[in-house]
């Protein structure tokens, strides 16, 4: 009985179209902000920051971008390690080229080159489809690990084959390199994320978004309607790229502080497809959950058997882990093939009787 | 000029003037792909009975190689040990069925390959914490002795594993082909409402259809185990038949075999005479690129149905 939408009325087209409709949720979403820029920062340790808090962030970001191109344009794609590299590799080239130019500046240009990148990755899909299709980005994603691996220009021919974020700063803070502190990186983070999250929402209530689920639903259809399946798919490939880009510049420079080829590795490719099929294919609010669910769950489990004081060999709780994280996706998958994304439109949906029973 | 003679004269002109070391490039590269093929092999038989785009092959392919050495490990007899390890692929399949599968029916595709990669995740696990996650050297008395014919080496080992694989994809068309087990099977691929509206038990077709998968898992696994120890890395080959499945195409099991064929030669050819021009280890995406590549001209892979697109 609190949550609905009963007496609030909608006196403008604008109003008519927002992204959250019901007052409770701008309330909801309001308070959420202040937590996470306001309560987080003062109160979250350097731990729960670093190993918890900017990986999420991170890897929503790269949610989103693949939950676009797979959840919303409908195409396939195992390449997501191979972009989120193309994003790491070209920004350390270019702000190690140039240090002078603000280093979000250089995010940007380097999701540009990402989405450049898959753009040219995205040529195939018109021709192959489904699981198909995916072969076409395992081959990015194999091709640019190693492009990355033995091209020691991308590296500036580093020995050790690494690249390590260098000190940078935006408005007198320091957000990279190794006297940044977690606060301010994880800030950055967050407005990048959330600036981000409210773009693709829009994209995906728009034009675009809407020619990408009809090319989702049935491209041949699609086509017959007036949409360019080429153009339509190439674009998703190349905005999808462009975040997983992001993403990637992200997490060298805002998380881990240096990285090598191995961090973009097919297994982050399999982990952001985890996370945005267990958040809800389709759903930028899925993007969320999922990437809290995958980063969260293995570091939830690794600590539950110490909270009860038991004691394991560490390879022992390595693979009871392992199994764990692979019962727990199929449980979620048989129980809610949607996704988190649906689970929390359904407590919305319960929400609105609440407490009376209909 | 140079780097262009390097690139399109020079290997060419290396494979002309040493023709036996291109025979021997040749034949390694058709063995290494019988190899590939018998993994392949089971993504297919899984796909074409069932529609699932089965992941976790290559977790059976580790699994079953676990158990079979655990077992002779404890002391159990070779061919003992083979049997359990057969039984234990059987209940895998009973398992999958019953926990996993019957309650996915009638998902999307996608959601299926996901429970298998989670299924995957599961196994390895399991595996490893059951059997431990050390290497280990299997050896079934599998002869590999080297020998020449007309100057090329080969090794016995290398020829079991094909003769095996023939065998293994001859009797497995035989089954598909002409048994009433192996025509519901194609029935249930084909449409799943209408084979069970004919009365065809789809519970126990896919219990049969994974137990065979297991058991194609296992011939993999001894291969692959007998060639380079039992270990983790065993389930990634996983990732080197996916190529091999796209090229010959997802349904089709002399695809398997000639899609691993080509992707073998292909790759080995390409590592050692265009390899060191770009800096090497391109085995790794060099057969993903081969498979794009044909996929372009034949979107359903070599032999895969055509597809056909209705509105």
């Amino acid at each position: 009985m609190f949550y609905r939408e009963a007496g609030q009325f909608k006196t403008t087209y604008a109003t008519d179209q927002s992204v959250f409709p019901i007052n409770l949720d701008r309330w909801f979403i309001a308070a959420a902000l202040v937590i996470a820029f306001v309560v987080i920062p003062m109160t979250a340790s350097e731990y729960w920051l670093q190993a918890v808090l900017i990986p999420i962030l991170v890897f929503t970001m790269a949610a989103i971008g693949l939950n676009l191109l797979v959840g919303y344009a409908g195409q396939l794609s195992l390449g997501t390690g191979g972009f989120m590299a193309v994003g790491a590799f070209m920004t350390y080239k270019i702000t190690t080229a140039f240090p002078e130019i603000n280093i979000i500046l250089v995010f940007l240009a380097s999701g540009l080159c990402a989405g450049g990148v898959g753009l040219l990755f995205g040529i195939p899909s018109l021709r192959i489809k489904g699981f198909y299709l995916a072969v076409s980005t395992l081959a990015a994603q194999f091709f640019l690990v190693w492009m990355f691996n033995k091209v020691e220009w991308f590296y500036n021919y580093e020995p050790s084959g690494s690249i390590t974020a260098p000190p940078r700063e935006i408005f007198g803070v320091m957000i990279t390199g190794p006297t940044a502190a977690a606060e301010a990186r994880y800030i950055v983070a967050l407005v990048l994320v959330l600036i981000f999250a409210v773009v693709a929402k829009n994209l995906v209530r728009g034009a675009i978004g809407r020619s990408w689920m009809a090319v989702r639903d049935m491209d041949i259809a699609a086509e017959i309607i007036g949409i360019q399946p080429f153009k339509t798919k190439l674009v998703a490939f190349a905005v999808s790229s462009f975040y997983c880009g992001m993403a990637g510049a992200m997490m060298v420079f805002l998380w881990l502080g240096s990285a090598e080829t191995e961090a973009f590795s097919i297994t982050e490719s399999f982990n952001v497809l985890f996370m945005i099929i267990i958040g809800g294919l389709g759903s930028i609010m899925g993007s969320f959950l999922g990437a809290t669910f995958i980063v969260g769950l293995p570091i939830l489990l690794s600590n539950v058997p110490q909270s009860f004081g038991l004691a394991m060999a560490i390879d022992t709780q390595k693979h009871i882990e392992v199994m764990v994280f692979g019962s727990l996706i199929i449980f979620f998958l048989i129980v809610e093939p949607h996704g988190l994304a649906r689970l929390w439109q359904i407590t919305k949906e319960k929400l609105r009787l609440w407490p009376f029973p209909y | 000029m140079e780097i262009l003679n390097a690139l399109f004269i020079a290997p060419f002109v290396d494979m002309v003037s040493y023709p036996i070391f291109f025979t021997e490039v040749v034949v390694s590269g058709l063995l290494t792909g019988v190899m590939y093929s018998l993994v392949a092999l089971g993504f297919v038989l899984i796909f074409k009975a069932s529609g699932v785009f089965n992941f976790a092959q290559g977790a059976m392919v580790l699994f079953a190689a676990l158990t079979l050495v655990g077992l002779m490990e404890r002391g159990v007899p070779v061919w003992a040990a083979l049997g359990l390890a057969v039984v234990v692929m059987v209940v895998l399949a009973v398992v999958v069925e019953r926990f996993m599968l019957r309650h996915l029916v009638n998902q999307e595709g996608i959601i299926l390959f996901m429970a298998t990669i989670g299924l995957a995740f599961l196994l390895e696990g399991f595996g490893e914490m059951v059997w431990g996650s050390n290497v280990k050297p299997l050896d079934v008395g599998i002869p590999s002795e080297s020998f020449e014919i007309g100057g090329v080496l080969l090794n016995e080992f290398d020829l079991y594993a094909a003769a095996s694989g023939s065998a293994l994809v001859a009797v497995l068309a035989v089954f598909f082909h002409y048994t009433r087990i192996g025509m519901a099977l194609r029935a249930v691929a084909d449409d799943h409402q209408a084979a069970l509206s004919v009365g065809i038990p789809l519970k126990t077709i896919w219990i049969i259809v994974w137990s065979v998968a297991g058991f194609v898992g296992l011939v993999a696994g001894i291969m692959w185990g007998s060639k380079s120890g039992v270990q983790f890395s065993l389930s990634l080959i996983a990732l080197k038949a996916l190529p091999v499945l796209i090229l010959g195409g997802f349904t089709s099991i002399p695809g398997a075999i000639v899609g691993g064929l080509i992707i073998g030669v292909g790759e080995k050819i390409a590592e050692i005479y265009w390899g060191p021009l770009i800096g090497g280890a391109i085995e790794n995406w060099f057969a993903y690129m081969l498979a794009l590549a044909f996929l372009l001209f034949r979107p359903q892979g070599l032999f895969g149905e055509r597809i056909i697109e209705r509105v």
